[in-house]
């Protein structure tokens, strides 16, 4: 290697044009696919209204995959959003109950149980170093126990407080909440990664823990914070289901596992952290919420949902999630 | 190190395991209602064969330094494909066998081909495969049940006891153990899978068979998760297409490997200690009952059990000398 070549840093993707990846790209690509496609089935799939209701429902697992991504950015993942997105949704739900001052504190107390659950999960991976794959699916098992023990193996009898239904079902000036919690989500989680000395060392730790921790970066911290941020987010999007419900259901959050993690990946964060931008993940989230859609439209059967969505997300894996030939 | 000293330290996890499990086995049996009676043992030992299978099962694969999240979905894709084909002849009945068990066969190479040339991480992609496996097994029983013309033969038989005393699904599993398990540990793949999950890249220098070992540890994964699907059949005479079931068993399975001392980051361990971990994990797990408590709590006694199986098999806190290690 020549000197000169050390002199003159990379550039930074600093353009609009550098930064649109040829992952994104294909998934707004697969977007526009899938909206033709839903338009040869039915003329009104590309009305206003149909595609305000596609960002409401899709609007729940965005603000989910944006705890999940930050988490995958950093070369870990998350399999205890199943039961903390249940366990934030039946928290708030239960709070309600307790009166008038119960249902003031309905939803910050969803959110910060799915944080604690958050917390041990970034516990054992950054500071006990169990892997995280194993740590948050063993977490999952307990926070589904927890459940369990305390509703009784039933439905909760409980019901959403009036706020959490009108953040996740009311509208302001035509828009659905929903979508605005998500944008703000998206907004901050935007300017999280790219502003702050918090995202530029999820992105250090992504790509090279060992050098992120020789540069000075408090690594741990900063893995557990993203954890705590995950299982945060998670739950938000458990009380956001629960107030659109109406009501907390037991597994309520085994649908979002498989989705949360596509939209990631395919939106082209990297499964190994380190590389993937919010753009994406939006893309991923829409992609996902469309296929949902069409595959409903076309009638098909929950099985049938099962097979196509493996299929899809292993094709566009194969497409472009592979890893480096090694050796 | 002298050759005895190495035996007992790789042979560590799996003796630690053995000793879990007796002690609380012998907890569960001398609280029992009904004594220590050949009932008694045949009915634990047809749970734990269900639980070591699959454990077995995941141990090729976490062997390689993968991990295997779709064990639980083929186990439930063949215990839905046996309620069907097992019925009529005995020699119908060995076809559905066979039919189950190279469905099983296909999961795993489906994994191992996505995994090998896919060059995909092997927790995303049996997680998508494991809904698409799922899917299958769905439209096989929407619904519980089974053909009406189930043949319970041969469930009777492997669920059963020889002379009355032995269980004979235990004997299945030794037999099993002893047909495939101590040839493939003797075999050059057998020591290839352990070389490559201490270290690929000097397995490959070493010239070992890389990629044909990674195909093999999957292909039987998908074959011992079938017959763990198969044997659910024997036991209940019927199939169902339960997702918390299959979650549960990969969950269960996962468990069972760590307490049996086989290392997750690959190379270290053996199927006979995960056999261990198995039995313990569901001697510890059917403890609930004999001290009658209330069964809601089951999920939450399993689920801390098993975190903290976890916790401290897989800490690598505890394995390093330097700090920087951790980050490396």
């Amino acid at each position: 290697m020549t000197t000169d070549k050390l002199d003159t840093p990379p550039a930074l993707p600093n353009s609009w044009t550098s930064r649109i990846d040829l992952p994104v790209a294909t998934a707004f690509g697969c977007i526009l696919l899938l909206l033709l496609i839903g338009s040869l089935y039915s003329p009104n799939f590309l009305s206003p209204e149909y595609l305000l209701q596609q960002l409401k429902v899709g609007a729940f697992l965005g603000v989910i995959a944006t705890g999940m991504m930050l988490v995958i950015l950093l070369g870990q993942i998350d399999l205890s959003v199943p039961w903390t997105v249940t366990l934030g949704a039946m928290m708030a739900s239960a709070a309600t109950a307790y009166g008038p001052m119960g249902e003031v504190f309905a939803i910050p107390f969803g959110v910060l149980c799915g944080v604690l659950v958050g917390l041990v999960n970034g516990f054992g991976t950054a500071y006990l170093r169990i892997p995280s794959m194993i740590m948050t699916l063993a977490v999952n098992a307990v926070a589904q126990g927890l459940m369990v023990a305390y509703t009784g193996g039933f439905a909760p009898v409980d019901s959403a407080s009036p706020a959490m239904r009108y953040l996740a079902a009311g509208t302001i000036l035509g828009i659905p909440n929903a979508v605005i919690v998500w944008a703000l989500t998206g907004a901050v989680a935007v300017f999280l990664l790219g502003r702050t000395t918090f995202g530029r060392a999820v992105y250090g730790i992504g790509n090279k823990e060992a050098a992120a921790y020789l540069s000075g970066v408090p690594t741990q911290r900063v893995v557990m914070v993203a954890f705590a941020v995950c299982g945060g987010l998670a739950a938000f999007g458990g009380v956001l289901l629960a107030g659109y419900a109406g009501k907390a259901a037991q597994s309520m959050g085994d649908a979002y596992l498989l989705p949360a993690i596509a939209a990631v990946v395919l939106g082209g964060t990297s499964i190994l952290g380190g590389r993937g931008s919010y753009l994406g993940t939006t893309a991923g989230v829409i992609l996902i919420t469309l296929l949902q859609s069409i595959l409903s439209v076309m009638q098909i059967a929950e099985f049938g949902r099962q097979i196509i969505y493996g299929g899809v997300i292993i094709t566009m894996l194969l497409l472009y999630g592979r890893e480096k030939s090694g050796r | 190190m002298n050759t005895l000293a190495y035996r007992l330290a790789e042979q560590r996890g799996m003796l630690l395991a053995l000793a879990i499990f007796i002690a609380m086995f012998a907890l569960y049996a001398a609280n029992h209602p009904a004594g220590f009676t050949p009932n008694v043992v045949q009915t634990a030992a047809n749970k734990g064969v269900l639980l070591a299978l699959v454990a077995m099962a995941q141990t090729f694969v976490v062997l390689t330094a993968g991990i295997d999240l779709s064990v639980g979905m083929i186990f439930i894709l063949a215990n839905c494909l046996a309620s069907y084909l097992l019925v009529g002849t005995p020699l119908t009945v060995a076809f559905g066998v066979g039919g189950v068990l190279l469905t099983g066969l296909a999961c795993g190479a489906l994994n191992g081909l996505l995994v090998i040339y896919g060059r995909l991480q092997p927790i995303v992609i049996t997680i998508a495969t494991g809904a698409v496996f799922f899917g299958i097994a769905l439209w096989i029983r929407p619904y519980p049940g089974s053909a009406p013309d189930f043949s319970a033969d041969l469930a009777d038989a492997l669920t059963g006891k020889v002379f009355g005393v032995f269980p004979a699904s235990l004997l299945f599993l030794i037999v099993l153990v002893l047909l495939v398990w101590v040839p493939f540990r003797r075999s050059v793949i057998g020591r290839a899978v352990y070389a490559v999950g201490s270290s690929e890249p000097a397995a490959y220098m070493s010239g070992l068979p890389v990629q044909r070992a990674k195909f093999t540890a999957y292909v039987l994964s998908g074959l011992f998760a079938a017959m763990g699907g198969l044997f659910m059949t024997f036991f209940t005479y019927s199939g169902e297409a339960s997702l918390a079931n299959g979650n549960t068993y990969t969950l269960s399975s996962i468990a069972a490997v760590v307490l049996g001392g086989v290392s997750l980051f690959g190379g270290r361990g053996s199927a006979i200690g995960a056999i261990f971990g198995a039995l313990a994990f569901r001697a510890i797990g059917d403890l609930l009952f004999v001290f009658d408590f209330d069964p809601l709590w089951q999920p939450l006694f399993q689920g801390v059990v098993l975190l903290l199986a976890v916790s401290l098999g897989a800490a690598r806190l505890f394995q390093v000398r330097n700090r920087l290690d951790l980050f490396t």
